[in-house]
């Protein structure tokens, strides 16, 4: 033991040797602008916390991974939870039928409520009834508006995608635009076909839709700038997630296009770009405030036995818009990214 | 020794009469057939088509910016396609190419940000890792012998889940942190996403990067003696360790190229967008091995060129950007996309059949 472990600890040392080396430079390598140490500590909002008794609710979503969107909606969630005296599990596939499994997954843990996406609600309907059957009450989110009472819901907290489209639209008639490019970054995808279609119906000009391989930033940049190229007429740059609003912005400056740029939902580098005046306006539809009533609305018909819409109407959180107006206010809670 | 025993009776026997080569086994074929069996030549033409075609069905491409675009969007493809392609020749290839561009630039994302470095010091241990990584792939390969298929989907699986749960972990989001206002980010931006005027029309530095790699790739392959090793790995690796190739050495080493595209790869998306999402990349990997593909290298290796592959990684962007530039609908974009690769293929098969047909 005592021999082979000589020769290695000698090996070692050049090692220890390099590696503290390298601590010591990264010392010396210190950024003097931006980084952590600028960012502001701002301490998260800290409430009481329920007496009730402790449950277990499933959230279960049709994200994909590594979305900043369901991110937020996640935080509002987690953050109910823990007011609420919750245990959350969070579950998540983009495919239909991997999200119903999920679910099968959460009437199988005994869970005390399951909050639920409807991106594809068919698939879902079985075993949705299959949780009814069980007790365990399921509230709706984000997606399934018009589905959410046909399979017996309690309640649904989202935006209606339509109409967040058609006041957009409404929007893009008082800004004056006359031709706007639709960039959709997942083809095929109901929710952002909606807006697009939401827009096309309540604008004035005409909308041009145009799909982009949403994984793939630099081809979303140059698809955009080739967009613009193609037709110099658009003057309006409509993206439907927040990263591709700030690409987009790029594309525009590539292309020498005067267009402008605007969006639907928020993120922190949004707000930035809103305050700077690279982008016009964003139309969110508050995923925090989605999660987090979710969660806590299963907590309030436990405990009180209460419906938010009275089980009749969606309690809608969209659409907020996001302009210079007010764009302050909102980026204090947008950089902790939690809207 | 008994190699030339055996070969010496032959020489002892007189040449069949009659003129000499009338087998046509060793007659040299016409020059206009010699360079259609090169393998760059087959996707050369193709590109040209899609070129040509694309210049009459979409007006704007005619532009010089559209071309320096669809350059732009091509170079991004071609340089990691480059890499791709030497590991495809080398007789493996990789999965985790995708996703191993967004490890990269995590990685140098965060390092900076969450420890306020200067961004270089991010953009150095970047590079480390993306090469370790490319290590440890063909280390893994070598090591258990097992097909690259199986340990580059692991790898793939791998990273595509560390880059979600590390970002989460370190930033508390989905996304990394803007780090456009840090030290040493003009530098680097200058070095990895920075755009010049030639004649009036703005080209990105990644063109120029694209075009100076697939030289290097080049000379590299047909010029040293690595460039020998690797065809003789990729045509038969017992062969050419037994006539004393570094089989080990040149397969880790072509993964850790392909981890050196992934890091510039990535640096050029950290430093042109200044924040990474991710989950960004997959599905990237399959576009990688087929711009080499329709380079002309063969998902068996030991056959293939670099200058094939710039053609092959063009005629993708060029489809990619010409179908927006024609103003096709959109919800067939995916489709034609399809339509003119497969498309491309064919002429390419069909011109090395001619080409190498007696």
């Amino acid at each position: 033991m005592d021999r082979s472990s000589h020769p290695r600890s000698r090996r070692l040392a050049p090692v220890v040797a390099v590696a503290a080396a390298a601590a010591l430079t990264l010392a010396g390598c210190s950024s003097s602008s931006g980084g952590k140490k600028s960012e502001e500590g701002a301490a998260n909002a800290s409430a009481g916390k329920a007496t009730t008794p402790r449950m277990t609710v499933a959230l279960v979503t049709h994200q994909a991974p590594g979305d900043t969107f369901w991110d937020t909606v996640r935080k509002g969630a987690e953050a109910a939870a823990a007011k609420d005296n919750i245990k959350l599990v969070y579950s998540a596939d983009p495919n239909a039928g991997n999200q119903a499994n999920l679910v099968q997954n959460a009437i199988d843990q005994k869970v005390d409520g399951i909050a639920v996406t409807l991106a594809k609600p068919d698939a879902l309907k079985g075993v949705i009834g299959k949780a009814e059957k069980s007790g365990i009450p399921v509230v709706g989110l984000n997606s399934g508006l018009s589905d959410w009472k046909n399979l017996n819901l309690l309640e649904f907290f989202g935006q209606d995608e339509s109409v967040a489209g058609e006041a957009f639209g409404k929007k893009l008639n008082e800004v004056g635009a006359k031709k706007v490019l639709c960039v959709m970054q997942e083809q095929g995808n109901v929710g952002l076909t909606q807006r697009c279609d939401g827009v096309a119906k309540t604008f004035d000009g005409k909308v041009d839709p145009q799909n982009v391989n949403g994984t793939d930033m630099p081809s979303v940049k140059s698809t955009i700038t080739a967009k613009l190229k193609q037709d110099p007429s658009i003057d309006y740059v409509v993206t439907l997630g927040a990263p591709f609003a700030l690409t987009a912005v790029q594309s525009v400056s590539d292309a020498g296009s005067k267009a402008k740029v605007a969006t639907f939902d928020l993120n922190k580098d949004l707000i930035k770009a809103i305050k700077a005046g690279d982008i016009q306006f964003a139309v969110d539809q508050q995923p925090y405030l989605q999660g987090y009533l979710a969660v806590d609305g299963l907590w309030l018909y436990k405990n009180n036995g209460n419906y938010s819409g009275g089980g009749e109407q969606p309690v809608l959180t969209g659409p907020a818009f996001v302009d210079k107006s007010n764009v302050d206010k909102i980026g204090e809670f947008a950089a902790k990214g939690t809207r | 020794m008994s190699m030339t025993q055996q070969a010496e009776p032959a020489v002892d026997t007189p040449p069949a009469p009659g003129p000499k080569q009338t087998d046509g086994r060793t007659r040299q074929r016409p020059l206009a057939l010699r360079l259609l069996a090169r393998p760059e030549v087959g996707v050369f033409l193709g590109a040209v088509a899609v070129l040509v075609f694309f210049l009459f069905a979409a007006p704007p491409v005619r532009d010089g910016s559209s071309m320096a675009n669809i350059l732009y969007q091509s170079s991004t493809i071609g340089i990691m396609a480059l890499p791709v392609a030497l590991l495809m020749i080398g007789g493996e290839f990789d999965l985790s190419a995708g996703v191993a561009v967004v490890t990269s630039a995590l990685t140098a994302a965060m390092l900076s940000y969450q420890l306020t470095l200067n961004v270089w010091v991010g953009v150095i241990v970047a590079l480390l890792v993306s090469l370790a990584i490319g290590a440890f792939n063909g280390w893994l390969l070598v090591k258990t012998g097992l097909p690259s298929f199986l340990v580059t989907l692991g790898t793939f699986l791998i990273l595509q889940g560390v880059n979600l749960a590390v970002t989460k972990l370190i930033t508390g989001n989905v996304a990394t942190d803007d780090i456009s206002d840090m030290d040493g980010f003009s530098q680097a931006q200058k070095l990895f996403a920075s755009t010049f005027e030639v004649g009036g029309v703005n080209v990105k530095i990644t063109v120029v990067w694209w075009l100076v790699f697939a030289a290097l790739a080049t000379w590299v392959l047909l010029r040293t003696k690595y460039g020998n090793w690797i065809f003789a790995v990729g045509g038969n690796k017992h062969s050419a360790r037994a006539v004393g190739v570094p089989v080990t050495f040149t397969k880790i080493s072509l993964f850790m190229l392909v981890g050196f595209g992934a890091w510039f790869v990535g640096m050029h998306q950290l430093f042109s967008f200044n924040t990474v999402q991710s989950g960004e990349g997959v599905g990237q990997e399959l576009i990688y091995i087929a711009a080499a593909v329709i380079g002309g290298c063969l998902l068996t290796g030991g056959y293939g060129s670099a200058i094939g592959t710039v053609f092959g990684a063009f005629m993708f962007g060029m489809v990619q950007q010409g179908i927006v530039y024609a103003g096709w609908n959109p919800d067939w974009f995916k489709a034609f996309l399809g339509v003119m690769l497969l498309g491309a293929v064919l002429i390419n098969l069909w011109v090395q059949r001619t080409a190498t047909r007696r």
